[in-house]
């Protein structure tokens, strides 16, 4: 733990944080510790996790599935877990933070402090996107030990995990910031999160779907990250790239504004 | 020389009720300031709408001249708020917590030496690689005002900061307290001790459902409204009807009477001379700020 303080020191002097940007860089430096310190739950445990689905799901279905040609199942598995992963723990970072902080009453020491709600939201979505991404990196470097994974557009790769995790961070912060209890935050994780992701195609291609189910896959927000994701491996996809992150940026966009329209108005947080 | 703290006709509703009936007030830099009440009179009402937690329903409040919902970045430098609620963050550790906090507003390692100060006046330097989770209620809270103190904030707000805290570290931390004072910092508390706010403040205001019903300076507070204490043993007897306004309490045939003035003395004495009701003993005493609370807002 004390190497990633001193390294987040070092970034800090590298980037010669000013006074004024001193604010929003703590909470945020306050944030990336906070999973850090319980890094075992935060990363390893979602790591574990998203191995473990592809030890059992490549055992059972190598060789029965083939969903793109030339591209063997447990490679065409990889990117979804990662990016099932990333979009995940983007979630569960922001709404955990915020619930807790909530719940346990800490939240006052920023509330009392002079941050605007748009630093408080660019502290919070910028710590959901660094864990997302520290653990699909993970899952990454573990999966390319085993499997020969190819990197067809590596630009699609970066925008769809930066905007995934970015895209589910803020969803995190909204549902924190709506959720009082713990049971409530349980809802969002259990009856959106989970389903969504489990049904966006991350263990098949949605083409294999009959055509009533094609049609509301497409209703999936977590399928254009994933497909999107998934064509910067393979340089194919169920619908264009081009397609995904329109509709990835869109949705983005639409949930930060919503977001920082409910910070600034207070709502939950300040009476 | 700007107002520390203007409070400019607030209003504040929840639903039906009406907490804050249009408080007036201004503090003025360098003040030692006690806000008194009982419970539900709306002093951490009032205190939430200062550190921008809660919206008034009407009115201004400002900040060395900074309004706190306009100019609320301004305004909160400048302000430092204890909490009342015992709450930390289990994550971290004293000195840690106290960086972040002094980072919020901008503060960086220059600050760092701040902090050792504020560890070392409230007694905390010991403690300030230990986890929040592993101290006591006493070092939590002053954990808490520490917190507070970070940024170095020239106005302090302390509401109920020594619930808890036993008399030893409440002594060093009123000492710290009433050296920030003497600095230069305007200090604003709220307490159920009110020993405390009649040694430290030179000006009181006491709030009732949700208005100021007296705001002076200590002593005359003190001298308006407490008068002197009688303390007579008479007995289990039965007070003529005309001393019986003034009698305050009465426990184990000690009667106490609170008198404005010297002369209620003979009133009382005479009364009970003819009404053939000895006095076996009696004390005077002056009046503290119990009683002007008591007279003031204690009667519901």
């Amino acid at each position: 733990m004390p190497v990633f303080s001193k390294l987040l020191g070092l970034m800090m002097g590298a980037l010669r944080v000013s006074p004024n940007y001193r604010g929003p860089w703590t909470l945020l430096k306050k944030e990336m510790l906070r999973f850090w310190r319980v890094g075992f739950q935060t990363v390893a445990a979602p790591v574990i996790t998203a191995l473990l689905y592809l030890l059992i799901f490549s055992h059972v279905l190598e060789g029965r599935v083939q969903v793109y040609q030339y591209v063997p199942y447990t490679v065409f598995l990889i990117p979804g877990l990662i990016m099932m992963s990333v979009l995940q723990n983007a979630f569960a970072n922001s709404s955990s933070s915020l619930i807790q902080s909530k719940v346990m009453g800490n939240l006052i020491f920023v509330l009392l402090s002079p941050l605007t709600h748009m630093q408080f939201f660019f502290a919070f979505l910028c710590a959901a996107i660094i864990r997302g991404l520290v653990v699909g990196l993970c899952i990454y470097l573990v999966a390319i030990c085993f499997v020969d994974l190819p990197i067809s557009h590596p630009w699609m790769i970066l925008a769809f995990s930066l905007l995934g995790s970015a895209l589910l961070g803020t969803f995190g912060i909204i549902a924190g910031i709506w959720a009082d209890r713990f049971d409530q935050m349980a809802v969002f994780q259990n009856f959106i999160i989970m389903p969504l992701s489990f049904l966006s195609g991350v263990f098949y291609s949605i083409h294999s779907l009959p055509p009533f189910w094609q049609t509301v896959s497409h209703l999936n927000p977590f399928f254009y990250m994933i497909d999107g994701f998934r064509y910067g491996f393979f340089g194919q996809a169920d619908i264009s790239p081009w397609i995904s992150l329109s509709i990835v940026s869109t949705a983005f966009l639409v949930l930060a504004w919503s977001t920082l329209k409910m910070l600034k108005s207070g709502y939950k947080i300040r009476a | 020389m700007t107002t520390a703290i203007r409070i400019n006709d607030i209003h504040k509703h929840f639903g039906s009720l009406h907490a804050l009936k249009g408080i007036d007030l201004s503090i003025e830099q360098g003040e030692f300031f006690a806000l008194l009440g009982p419970n539900g009179a709306g002093k951490s009402t009032l205190i939430s709408i200062l550190a921008g937690l809660i919206k008034p329903s009407s009115g201004d409040i400002s900040v060395l001249g900074f309004d706190v919902i306009t100019q609320y970045q301004q305004a909160r430098q400048l302000l430092g708020i204890v909490p009342q609620e015992l709450v930390f963050d289990p994550f971290f550790n004293v000195r840690e917590m106290l960086r972040f906090q002094a980072g919020y507003f901008g503060r960086g390692p220059e600050n760092d030496a701040w902090v050792d100060e504020i560890l070392e006046g409230l007694g905390l330097a010991d403690k300030a690689n230990t986890n929040m989770r592993k101290l006591s209620g006493g070092m939590k809270r002053r954990a808490l005002i520490a917190q507070a103190l970070a940024h170095k904030p020239p106005v302090i707000v302390l509401d109920e900061p020594t619930a808890g805290v036993d008399v030893e570290l409440r002594q060093m931390m009123w000492a710290f307290i009433k050296k920030l004072n003497r600095d230069g910092h305007t200090i604003i508390l709220t307490t159920h001790y009110l020993e405390e706010a009649e040694t430290l403040c030179n000006r009181i205001g006491m709030m009732k459902q949700g208005e100021i019903v007296a705001l002076d300076s200590t002593a005359n507070l003190l001298n308006k409204f407490a008068g002197k204490k009688l303390t007579l043993s008479l007995g289990e007897v039965s007070l003529p009807e005309a001393i019986r306004p003034l009698l305050r309490s009465q426990e184990k045939g000690m009667h106490t009477f609170a008198l404005s003035d010297m002369a209620q003395i003979e009133l009382v004495l005479a009364s009970l001379r003819s009404a053939n009701i000895p006095v076996m003993d009696m004390q005077l005493h002056e009046a503290d700020l119990e009683d002007v609370f008591l007279s003031l807002v204690g009667k519901q």
